[in-house]
């Protein structure tokens, strides 16, 4: 389900009448569209945007909210650059056994952005095909960027 | 980082590991090449030797701390993230800064663009064997770093703007010196296309070497110049204008070989744009002051805390405590010499990042490498790790 604010965005009406399980929800607040992805449906709506003209994918970042669940919120920034306009999809993630599905086959810049989510937040993607570490060595204990680890002491 | 995967007994490939020492990589990228006599196999980019986790500092630093970090991510383009940062908590805070400090903004960008550029140019060359556009290069560079020491006091980490404006107007004979700098420079960059564009070893290095479709580029998240050399007509500064960039004229270069030669030619057209606006900026410089009427935000001038009590309340509040900022999420993108380059910047309403994220555009052009290079020989890895101009303090953060 979608705001009504947001049923006069053709990407958002549209998809929602398609099937109305994906979108979760979504803002448009100081000029930025954001829609929230359900979980289980996060390919099928990249793979609708890949299809709509969003075809760079300008990055993945997450943010942790720690101690709310589901703790990690991921959004993807995509561009459509015939018609130079930007999309942002969020999505939630659960604390426990964070999990998406790899987003490479639909954009296959999602690769570096993906393992440094992996890297600093902890979050897994399925299906990546070489998820290790890609700022920190490999044998570093813990993800920095999770809002429990420490920014300065003893770990 | 220790794995090296090596090819299985009985191969004829051989792995070379090529950095993170190596003086062609320009800082401390590591490229381990799968290697078949001189062709590249396979090439994987090793990043991370200089991760200093800015993104988790600024989130123990307060909104106007935080501006000192964002010129310690890309060492040659500091301006253009303080002014992508800046941008973001503007719009976070739905702030507008005057005319003033919004066409200085450009004019310091497009000097930062220059210089940028001017480095990667002598830095390229000299990978390939022309030392000469080095020591020109860096002439004209030192200049435009005396230009934002007047500004800023500092050379290189400039921290000049601020949320709102700007931390201070430029002193009186900044604008003289900017005048004669753009008077001379278009010269100097006849003087650089003088020693390369025709030349018989530049062109046979560069020339149809470490080629990317335009469909591939945009797959990969590649940006900017190198985008724009494989015909795709996409700069931020026109199609989605910030800082008053929509009053300036200036043209977008566009190439279409997709080349290592080509992305030279669109970078050396762009210092010639470049310098237009910058001729532009001070021509048609408005007056007014530098900062915006947000006593809660900016800092007051140093003579009014003398005689104002409120000023001096406003200055304690701001600098012991700093500022709150609505709560809410923004993603701010500006060209920046390397491509689109852009903050993700979270605010829980507190004094503080809840959260920034950087987007390097060197991060996202270096994944393009492998699909660059392989299938072609060694040597044109220099050329192409050249072309597509990466800052390792960008890429790893």
């Amino acid at each position: 389900m979608i705001p009504d604010e947001l049923r006069n965005f053709p990407e958002a009406s549209q998809l929602e009448e398609q099937d109305p399980s994906v979108l979760a929800g979504g803002q448009f607040d100081r000029g930025e569209l954001t829609l929230e992805v359900s979980r289980a449906k996060l390919e099928a709506a990249c793979r609708w945007f890949r299809g709509r003209g969003y075809n760079l994918l300008s990055s993945i970042t997450a943010t942790d909210l720690h101690p709310i669940e589901p703790r990690f919120r991921v959004v993807y920034h995509l561009y459509a650059i015939a018609e130079h306009k930007p999309l942002r999809l969020a999505v939630r993630v659960g604390g426990a056994d964070p999990r998406l599905e790899s987003m490479i086959p639909v954009w296959p810049a999602a690769n570096w952005y993906e393992r440094e989510l992996f890297d600093l937040f902890g979050i897994r993607f399925d299906g990546h095909p070489n998820l290790k570490r890609i700022m920190l060595p490999d044998d570093w204990e813990g993800h920095p960027l999770r809002k429990d680890y420490p920014t300065e002491g003893i770990r | 980082m220790a794995s090296v995967s090596t090819p299985p007994p009985g191969a004829k490939t051989m792995v070379l590991n090529m950095g993170p020492q190596h003086p062609s990589t320009h800082g401390v990228l590591r490229l381990v090449l799968e290697l078949d006599g001189e062709t590249v196999v396979r090439c994987e980019p090793h990043i991370g030797y200089l991760h200093t986790g800015i993104e988790k500092t600024a989130e123990a630093k307060g909104w106007w701390q935080a501006i000192t970090l964002t010129d310690r991510i890309d060492y040659l383009c500091p301006l253009t993230n303080n002014l992508c940062y800046v941008l973001a908590v503007e719009k976070l805070l739905g702030l507008e800064p005057p005319p003033r400090a919004q066409w200085l903004r450009v004019l310091l960008n497009e000097l930062t663009r220059l210089n940028s550029h001017l480095v990667w140019l002598g830095t390229h060359a000299m990978d390939l064997g022309a030392f000469t556009v080095l020591l020109y290069a860096f002439r004209e560079r030192e200049d435009i770093l005396n230009m934002f020491e007047t500004v800023s006091g500092q050379r290189m980490m400039t921290s000049y703007f601020r949320v709102g404006g700007l931390a201070l107007e430029p002193p009186l004979d900044f604008f003289g010196r900017v005048r004669k700098f753009i008077s001379y420079f278009p010269s100097k960059i006849d003087d650089y296309e003088a020693l390369l564009t025709k030349n018989r070893i530049w062109i046979g290095r560069t020339k149809g070497v470490g080629y990317i479709s335009a469909d591939d580029g945009i797959a990969l998240g590649l940006t900017g110049p190198c985008l724009r050399a494989v015909g795709v007509d996409w700069d931020l500064r026109k199609t989605n204008p910030y800082s008053s960039y929509d009053k300036f004229d200036f043209k977008v270069p566009v190439r279409t070989e997709g080349d290592v030669y080509a992305r030279y030619l669109v970078r050396m057209d762009e210092m010639r744009e470049s310098t237009k606006i910058i001729a532009q900026a001070l021509e048609g410089m408005p007056e007014g002051p530098v900062n915006a009427d947000a006593p809660h935000i900016v800092l007051p001038e140093r003579e009014r805390m003398k005689t104002e009590m409120e000023a001096l309340i406003y200055h304690f509040k701001i600098v012991t405590e700093g500022f709150r900022v609505p709560p809410g999420e923004v993603y701010q993108a500006v060209e920046s010499p390397r491509g689109q380059s852009a903050y993700y910047v979270v605010s829980d309403g507190t004094t503080h990042p809840f959260r920034m994220y950087v987007r390097a555009p060197s991060f996202a052009n270096l994944q393009a490498l492998p699909k660059m290079v392989e299938g072609r020989l060694i040597a044109d890895v220099v050329a192409v790790v050249g072309s597509i101009d990466i800052v390792l303090g960008e890429v790893d953060r």
